[in-house]
């Protein structure tokens, strides 16, 4: 195993994008808070809103940073663990790639902008207009590239003949069938994901004694932002299950342990299977579930794993990541649900210390779900790179050194994982809401 | 047609990244230098006053080039994929210290001499790796056989072509962004940073067109073809010197200065721009050609319709974070 390149090539990018996806959500989820802040503030006259933008915007600028680094690595370890593959999405879907580093080169000149020009204009909406950029261009970043990976699920827009891809349309193999849930899904669980890492710092201050109304303002602007992004997430994500049992069954129903095809199908959670038998413990059986997710019709016809040859069915663990994915989706929104609740009908209640360290904990959790979302499609998409054209087996490198590459990633996103946390909270910790609102008084 | 104009804007993009990643990466080295001579007052502030809105841009030329390598000739991705997995990582590895440790003294708490190292030693060991590749580009370092590709890491050490092209490399980093901040300095009237600069404009200028003609020597023995070519563009090359003369009256002559940079860029892109152009129709001597490989004429069209609607997009951004920090005199004295 030690030196099988495709389990090693497998491995390295699933250390890369691991890494780099905790940064690329939080670089696509925090520019709209951002924005939204600066602008209440000036609206409001609020002089609390512009400094919570300048906070946020700092802790992003460094994930930015690092996100920056690791995206490139994946640009380009796209090619050298995955020649044949990049070889042939040069071909295809080499459009949305290209316009993916425009999208990214529009972002990175006005974050750099942004950053440097808190005082720089009269009007202070002129400095709000800068951070419209950043947020197209995040989210531009995140919508073409999740179609390159649409791509990989329900490839289209060309014709194999005999090895050689032939009448090449770039824009059907962009806007393939997987692209619109896809990106959907990945654009709001980026926000949400976004909204509740700002909710469960300020959370975390206020549970720890703070008492200043900047917080409470923090929080509250971030709950909102947590309650209508998983109210969305829930939305579309429904929407994907749909998509996948119309254009990638085997994906659902390895997902959900779905071996017979049959109507009324049931949908299960949790469980221990038994993969000879096809026999599951302990689960959770929902009756008419799964139809009504696949379909929406409790009596719909649900395709079954028995219909595909097994050596094309997507690895059975994917269960595991998919129910963690819902079953957080759902408590996420739940305490989104809760905050609003206990804010609009007593007021007090919104600061429950229960409630708080529930905030505090749904950031981590998001995190989480992301990543497991991340390992059910990617791993549901095995054996295939490119779904019915060509597998990750054929698609990886030849090369003998894909261990040492290995091991030099992964002590360099280690070093990354230790420092980076160190580096944000000396950062805040050297300059305090307190005594920033204190200076602020003057220049305001 | 497709093929023409798809390595044009790649080379252009390539060539940005030359001059622009020039300046960040020497600035780096000149930053830890400073730090270590106890400058900091003088050119530090320059430097940072340049490099903290910029550097992101920076990344992307690079990141553009090589997606737009891939989109217009999608065999370049299998052979230099295949081949580079070593050297390319560990350049990417270099790559990703600089960036993020960068973030971390800039934007963090507490300076820190070991990420001002790191920061400084990687902006002259990048340029260093990068480079590889050109050499790479010229044959006979990879093999090729059942379409499995190799790189002969041992004939890329033992080259005396290959090392030069890394010399080469280095000197022009530090001439490129010495000769940058010579500028930026007179502009932010910064008079000891200035000086400073200048001397080191002076010191590494010569160098730069010394390995150059080495570089033409052992090509002529490495691949003859391309030498033979490029002798026979040699007016390009001799605009190039010309160029270079001019800068370095500019600078000596304490004159100019904007101009003298602009001579500079025109230097490397005569330099360029010649050895691109020789360099063709072969992406990857002998394996791939931009007439064989490139892609078809519906990705093509598509790429470059892309690149046309993104440059709409990005000129007007990228003279907005120009007119904002690097030609505004108020912004580069730190006001």
């Amino acid at each position: 195993m030690i030196d099988d390149p495709v389990v090693l090539s497998r491995l390295l990018t699933f250390v890369t994008l691991a890494f780099h996806i905790v940064m690329a959500t939080i670089g696509v989820g925090l520019p709209i808070f951002i924005s939204i802040a600066e602008l209440v503030g000036i609206k409001k006259k609020d002089p609390h809103y512009i400094l919570l933008a300048r906070r946020w915007t700092r802790g992003y600028t460094i994930l930015v940073a690092v996100g920056v680094v690791t995206g490139t690595i994946i640009g380009f370890q796209l090619s050298l663990l995955w020649p044949s593959f990049m070889q042939a999405a040069g071909h295809v879907i080499s459009l949305p790639l290209f316009m993916e580093t425009f999208a990214f080169f529009f972002e990175a000149i006005f974050l750099g902008i942004y950053l440097y020009t808190w005082e720089r204009f009269k009007n202070p909406i002129y400095h709000w207009l800068l951070s419209i950029p950043i947020i197209i261009g995040s989210s531009a970043s995140a919508f073409f590239i999740t179609s390159v990976n649409a791509f990989m699920n329900t490839p289209q827009g060309f014709d194999l003949a005999e090895g050689t891809i032939m009448n090449v349309q770039p824009l059907v193999a962009m806007f393939n069938p997987a692209m619109p849930s896809k990106v959907s899904h990945v654009l709001t669980t980026a926000y949400l994901t976004g909204a509740f890492l700002l909710a469960a710092i300020a959370a975390f201050h206020i549970l720890r004694g703070k008492t200043h109304i900047y917080y409470k303002k923090a929080l509250h602007l971030a709950m909102i932002g947590c309650f209508v992004f998983s109210i969305a997430t829930i939305i579309n994500g429904d929407i994907g299950g749909k998509f996948l049992a119309v254009y990638q069954p085997e994906k659902l129903a390895a997902a959900e342990w779905h071996f017979e095809t049959e109507d009324r199908a049931t949908l299960l959670l949790g469980g221990i299977l038994d993969p000879d038998e096809q026999e599951v413990k302990f689960g959770i059986r929902i009756p008419y579930a799964l139809s009504i997710l696949a379909f929406n019709r409790p009596t719909a016809e649900v395709i079954g794993l028995n219909d595909f040859p097994e050596e094309l069915w997507p690895p059975l663990y994917i269960h595991y990541f998919f129910n963690l994915m819902i079953t957080i989706g759902m408590f996420l929104a739940a305490v989104a649900f809760a905050y609003l609740v206990f804010y609009y009908f007593n007021r007090f209640n919104s600061l429950n210390k229960w409630l708080l360290r529930a905030i505090i904990i749904c950031a981590p959790l998001s995190i989480l779900s992301i990543e497991f979302g991340w390992i059910m499609t990617e791993a549901g998409r095995q054996p295939w790179i490119l779904r019915g054209y060509l597998t990750v087996a054929e698609a990886a490198t030849t090369s003998e050194h894909v261990f040492e590459m290995l091991l030099l990633f992964s002590s360099l996103y280690l070093a990354l994982a230790i420092l980076l946390p160190i580096i944000l909270i000396r950062l805040f910790k050297k300059k305090t809401v307190e005594s920033e609102i204190e200076n602020q008084n003057i220049i305001l | 047609m497709i093929e023409t104009i798809g390595i044009s804007i790649l080379w252009v993009f390539l060539y940005g990244y030359l001059i622009i990643g020039s300046i960040d990466f020497g600035a780096g080295f000149y930053s830890y230098y400073a730090k270590v001579t106890n400058k900091k007052h003088t050119i530090r502030q320059v430097i940072d006053r340049y490099l903290s809105p910029v550097w992101e841009v920076t990344n992307v030329f690079l990141v553009f080039f090589m997606i737009g390598l891939v989109g217009f000739f999608p065999a370049s991705a299998f052979y230099f994929g295949t081949a580079l997995l070593v050297p390319g990582s560990i350049a990417l590895v270099l790559l990703a210290i600089r960036g993020s440790f960068y973030a971390f003294a800039n934007y963090g708490a507490r300076e820190s001499n070991v990420y001002l190292f790191l920061y400084g030693i990687t902006g002259l060991l990048i340029p260093a790796a990068l480079s590889t590749v050109l050499t790479i580009s010229e044959g006979g370092f990879i093999t090729v056989d059942d379409s499995n590709v190799q790189l002969l890491l041992g004939e890329l050490f033992v080259s005396p072509y290959s090392w030069i092209v890394v010399m080469l490399a280095i000197v022009s980093v530090l001439f490129i962004s010495a000769s940058f901040l010579t500028y930026y300095a007179n502009v932010a009237k910064d008079k000891d940073a200035f000086e400073l600069m200048r001397k080191f404009s002076l010191i590494w200028g010569g160098p730069t067109i010394f390995l150059s003609f080495l570089v033409f020597l052992t090509l002529s023995t490495h691949n003859p073809e391309h030498f033979q070519a490029m002798v026979e563009e040699g007016w390009l090359f001799v605009l190039s010197l010309l160029a270079f003369l001019a800068a370095i009256l500019c600078i000596y002559k304490r004159k100019f200065m904007g101009i003298a940079f602009l001579l500079v860029c025109f230097q490397y892109g005569f330099a360029f721009f010649g050895y691109g152009y020789t360099h063709l129709p072969y992406i990857l001597y002998p394996h791939i050609t931009i007439y064989e490989n490139v892609t078809s004429p519906e990705m093509g069209i598509s790429l470059i319709l892309a690149f046309l609607a993104g440059l709409l997009l990005l000129v007007p951004s990228l003279f907005l974070l120009m007119r904002l920090f690097i030609f505004n005199a108020e912004y580069a004295r730190g006001r």
